[in-house]
């Protein structure tokens, strides 16, 4: 194995070579970025590391680079322990959160920068081939100064390319680019990905972004990965508050498990019984936290008629904002607190504030956390 | 009415202070062509037997020579010691630094007699004869600061990120100096040593304690001033003057159109 | 690559003795390693500095002790602890000494206020004229390459007694019929102003060049008036030139004598750089020069410091 990826590196044929971290820890002089952090990347897929800036995130992304040596743990590349190796002889790319062009050299010496390092022999046909794929081969000649936002992203893409290296490391690479562009990225990145099939390492803040590019998003928070899946799964069955508030948003609610219905857990919140799958819970005795997803959540008059067996739960409106698509509505329920819900414009008079109403959601949509979960981890949404 | 006299005081009083800055030079030029025979005080006539024969007056041009080896040898100390601490300090910690700091910025806050007697006093301590290379070591002294000042400004500027770029990219730490971080400080280190070179051609004070009988330009000017200096002096000074303004001009313009070219584009 | 096997061993080995929680001695090593290519990089600077400044400054204060031998000839000196040197030049040279000051403060402020406008006609106003602002940065450094004393000297020509200056000045009165301007104050003043102009200049200007117009902008749209503007957003943020200008003038300025033993006179334009050169070439008072050497440095050190603490050091160099 090892030497299969040194001999396929040697000839510039390293394709998408998994990456392996093993109880990687980084600590600075006053605290702990990374902490016995382990996971390992499929070769080939296109992974996303998430999480709030501080998390961590970057310290792994920097320390998979070589840029910073791990205080412990081992890194490998296609099964190659590199913990040791400097940047320079990794296999291993990075496209930097500011690009990093550099200033001094043409669009077309950037891209062949890493190749001529290297002494490959047709590094610039290579390079200019690398532009062509970014759209970019006419701009060959310019300086980086000279290229808007979007260009510059794409010459670094295409820079990190051009060396196909084993593992592809993006940091925040659409952060300095404007909402449009950065849509418009995301699907020439993941494009890109699926055409080359190498691995990528995206990391992100941008949950949206996360989840719409990446086959598995691993979430952290203050050094450790909170969960990690694909991202429908992260998002349809959140394991730690942090997750449910900061990937998408959650309604949570605090309970008691009050009986077991075998399939199902009646829990009483706010002396409202409501149910939760039991394969859908952590925790099935004491007090747990019921989650639900907003979107899952209805909004109804109170004298509107409703199915009995969905949850439910009554209040006041205490905000509607009408955005279009849908109403976003802030709800206040005794005892709970506030929950948000959408509900899709489909002509009807929408409730307004003062109204009472009634939230509804089918049970099979509630999922459970531990009772000790933080409600307010991970966001500041209600 | 107050805002246009606010809009034009700036570029007026400005200008005068380039004028300022300048009649002198325009003086020395225009006696150049003075028919001054030995004492060039008084308008007697225009020639251009000055500028025909500007090595007529006895050791003006071997002085000029002896300058421009002296400021020559200087830069290069200057710019290379200078660089290389300007790089250390700024981008690695080790013990001492603060004090290194010390050391190297204090050149700046003594004035030059100060500067040149302690230096006369340490090689006639050393008992090292006065000439050429005592002259440099001074004048590689005061010219050090400048550059350290001034290159690590710009090493500052420098991001960090570039040199991990290069490094992400193969380049070895050498390549990474080589191909990224010298080419970008070369703007600084450029300036440094156009400033370190001034300064050391431009120098009197430090020379006067620390040559002996070796004579600079500015030196041989000085001790000319009580009995007169000739005009070839004057031609000299006035050239020297205009050969560092075509320089850095043709430099200026060059860049300038390169810039242009290059926005059209 | 084929050094790796090598580097892993020596990391495992490196892990291996990392105590929980403590300092990563491979990380330390790594910061000795790039301590030392530091240290490599200042040595020669450092050594050549600690050869021709440190011990050369230690070397003038113990030759500032010395006392004459008995009988010995001109110039002969043997070392000593003769702390009275001090007192001796200080009594004599106390007026020369404040005056140099004075001087130098005076030229110092002069030329604030005439490179403060030229900095900033180059710096903001023509920013927009790349080629003219080129130029004009030149002309300022330019006269450095014909010689100082040579414009010194045109200067004392060119305000001569009998040059057109004086002449027009008397013409209009604003002179008295003897008035002169060479050999007084003002013309010693007048010459140091026009000889470090550059050095106030430059510094001011790399501030200003750095200055975002649209701060300006920002200001005016907040209904601050242009003086306004000026005093709260653009002069503070040139502090740091200002700081650096009125330092890099002042002190040259405080040790000249080019511009006194050219345009001043033997009476009371004396200023303590001259004092110093014909202690030690004329006089032969080795001792006395050093230690007079010795007073300025201090004296300007101290000022300097009091200048830093009063004003603050940030971005000073």
């Amino acid at each position: 194995m090892a030497l299969q990826a040194e001999e396929a590196v040697r000839n510039g044929t390293a394709e998408g070579h998994g990456l392996v971290l093993a109880g990687v820890t980084k600590r600075f002089a006053d605290f702990t970025a990374v902490d016995d952090l382990s996971l390992t990347v499929p070769a080939g897929s296109f992974f996303a590391l998430l999480g709030p800036s501080g998390c961590g995130k970057t310290t792994t992304l920097r320390m998979v680079a070589g840029l910073e040596q791990p205080t412990s743990g081992t890194i490998g590349i296609g099964g190659r322990d590199v913990t040791a190796l400097p940047p320079y002889r990794r296999q291993v790319n990075t496209v930097f959160q500011s690009y990093a062009l550099f200033p001094h050299m043409s669009v077309l010496d950037n891209v062949a920068f890493g190749l001529k390092q290297r002494r490959v022999r047709d590094a610039r046909a290579q390079a200019k081939a690398a532009l062509a794929m970014v759209e970019l081969e006419h701009l060959g000649a310019r300086k980086p100064a000279q290229l808007s936002g979007g260009q510059q992203q794409r010459v670094a893409l295409a820079r990190a390319l051009v060396n196909r290296p084993a593992v592809l490391l993006l940091d925040e690479p659409l952060g300095a680019l404007d909402m449009k562009l950065r849509r418009q990225m995301q699907v020439e990145l993941k494009a890109i990905q699926t055409e080359v099939g190498l691995t990528f390492i995206h990391v992100t803040h941008d949950q949206e972004e996360a989840m719409t590019m990446a086959d598995t998003v691993a979430v952290m928070n203050q050094g450790r990965v909170e969960q990690m899946g694909p991202p429908r799964q992260l998002y349809e069955l959140p394991r730690t508050a942090f997750v449910a508030n900061f990937l998408g948003r959650s309604n949570l609610m605090r309970g008691r498990v009050a009986e077991d219905l075998g399939q199902g857990l009646g829990v009483d919140v706010a002396g409202t019984r409501v149910v939760l799958p039991k394969a859908r819970a952590t925790e099935h005795h004491g007090s747990v936290v019921v989650g639900v997803r907003p979107e899952k959540v209805r909004i109804q008059r109170m004298d509107a008629p409703f199915t009995a067996t969905a949850n439910q739960l009554a209040g006041t409106v205490v905000d509607a904002s009408f955005t279009g698509v849908s109403t976003e509505y802030l709800v206040d329920i005794p005892g709970v607190g506030l929950m948000g819900t959408f509900s899709q414009n489909l002509g009807q008079d929408p409730a307004s504030p003062g109204e009472k109403v009634r939230l509804l959601w089918e049970p099979d949509y509630s999922f459970g956390l531990a009772g000790g979960e933080d409600t307010g981890a991970g966001g500041v949404r209600p | 009415m107050r805002q246009r006299i606010g809009r034009w005081i700036i570029p007026v009083f400005g200008g005068l202070a380039f004028v300022y800055l300048l009649v002198p030079i325009a003086y020395i030029f225009a006696f150049s062509f003075n028919d001054a025979g030995r004492t060039n005080l008084v308008w007697r006539g225009f020639t251009l037997a000055n500028w025909l024969d500007p090595c007529g007056a006895p050791q003006v041009c071997q002085s000029l020579v002896n300058s421009l080896q002296v400021s020559v040898a200087a830069t290069l100390a200057a710019t290379v010691l200078g660089t290389a601490i300007a790089l250390g300090l700024v981008r690695y910690r080790f013990r001492f630094r603060n004090t290194a700091d010390l050391l190297i910025i204090l050149p700046l806050a003594t004035p030059e007699v100060v500067l040149g007697a302690s230096l006369l006093a340490q090689f006639l301590n050393l008992g090292w004869n006065l000439g050429f290379a005592t002259v440099v070591i001074a004048h590689t002294v005061f010219c050090m600061a400048f550059v350290v000042v001034t290159v690590r400004a710009r090493v500052a500027g420098l991001d960090p990120k570039l040199e991990e770029a290069a490094s992400d990219l193969y380049a070895s730490p050498l390549a990474t100096f080589r191909k990224v971080t010298l080419p970008l400080l070369l703007p600084g280190i450029v300036a440094a040593a156009l400033l370190s070179f001034a300064m050391s051609f431009d120098d009197f004070i430090i020379t006067n304690f620390n040559s002996g009988s070796f004579d600079t330009f500015p030196k041989f000017i000085y001790v000319a001033a009580t009995r007169g200096i000739p005009a070839q002096a004057n031609v000299i000074g006035s050239s020297m003057f205009l050969l560092a303004l075509c320089v850095v001009v043709t430099g200026q313009v060059i860049s300038y159109r390169k810039r242009k070219a290059l926005a059209a584009r | 690559m084929t050094a790796a096997p090598g580097l892993r061993g020596r990391h495992d080995a490196g892990r291996g003795r990392a105590p929980e929680g403590g300092p990563n001695p491979e990380e330390a090593a790594a910061d000795k390693k790039r301590g030392r290519i530091g240290q490599l990089l200042v040595l020669p600077g450092f050594t050549f500095l600690l050869l021709f400044f440190a011990a050369p400054v230690v070397v003038l204060l113990a030759m500032s002790l010395y006392t004459k031998a008995p009988g010995a000839e001109i110039g002969q000196f043997e070392p000593a602890l003769q702390f009275s040197n001090y007192a001796v030049v200080l009594r004599e040279y106390w007026d020369v000494l404040v005056r140099s000051f004075a001087f130098a403060l005076a030229a110092t402020l002069a030329a604030l206020l005439i490179g403060y406008p030229m900095a900033y006609l180059v710096a903001v106003r023509l920013r927009a004229h790349r080629l003219l602002q080129g130029i004009l940065l030149v002309l300022l450094i330019a006269p450095f390459f014909s010689s100082f004393i040579l414009r010194t000297q045109a200067w004392k020509q060119i305000l001569a007694d009998e040059g057109p200056v004086v002449g027009v000045l008397r013409a209009l009165a604003v002179l008295p019929e003897d008035g002169r301007l060479t050999a007084t104050a003002f013309a010693v003043v007048c010459g140091l102003t026009y000889n470090f102009l550059p050095f106030m200049t430059l510094p001011i200007y790399a501030s200003l060049e750095r200055l975002d117009t649209r701060l300006l902008e920002a200001s005016g749209d907040l209904y601050a008036s242009p003086m306004r503007t000026f005093r709260q957003v653009t002069l503070p943020l040139s502090m740091p030139g200002v700081f650096a200008g009125t330092l890099l003038t002042f002190i040259p300025a405080s040790g000249d004598y080019v511009n006194a033993a050219l345009l001043g006179n033997n009476r009371d334009t004396t200023m303590i750089g001259q004092v110093i050169d014909s202690r030690f070439f004329r006089v032969v008072d080795y001792p006395g020069a050093a230690a007079l050497s010795f007073i300025l440095m201090v004296a300007i050190l101290v000022l300097v410091m009091a200048y830093i603490r009063r004003f603050g050091a940030r971005n000073l160099f």
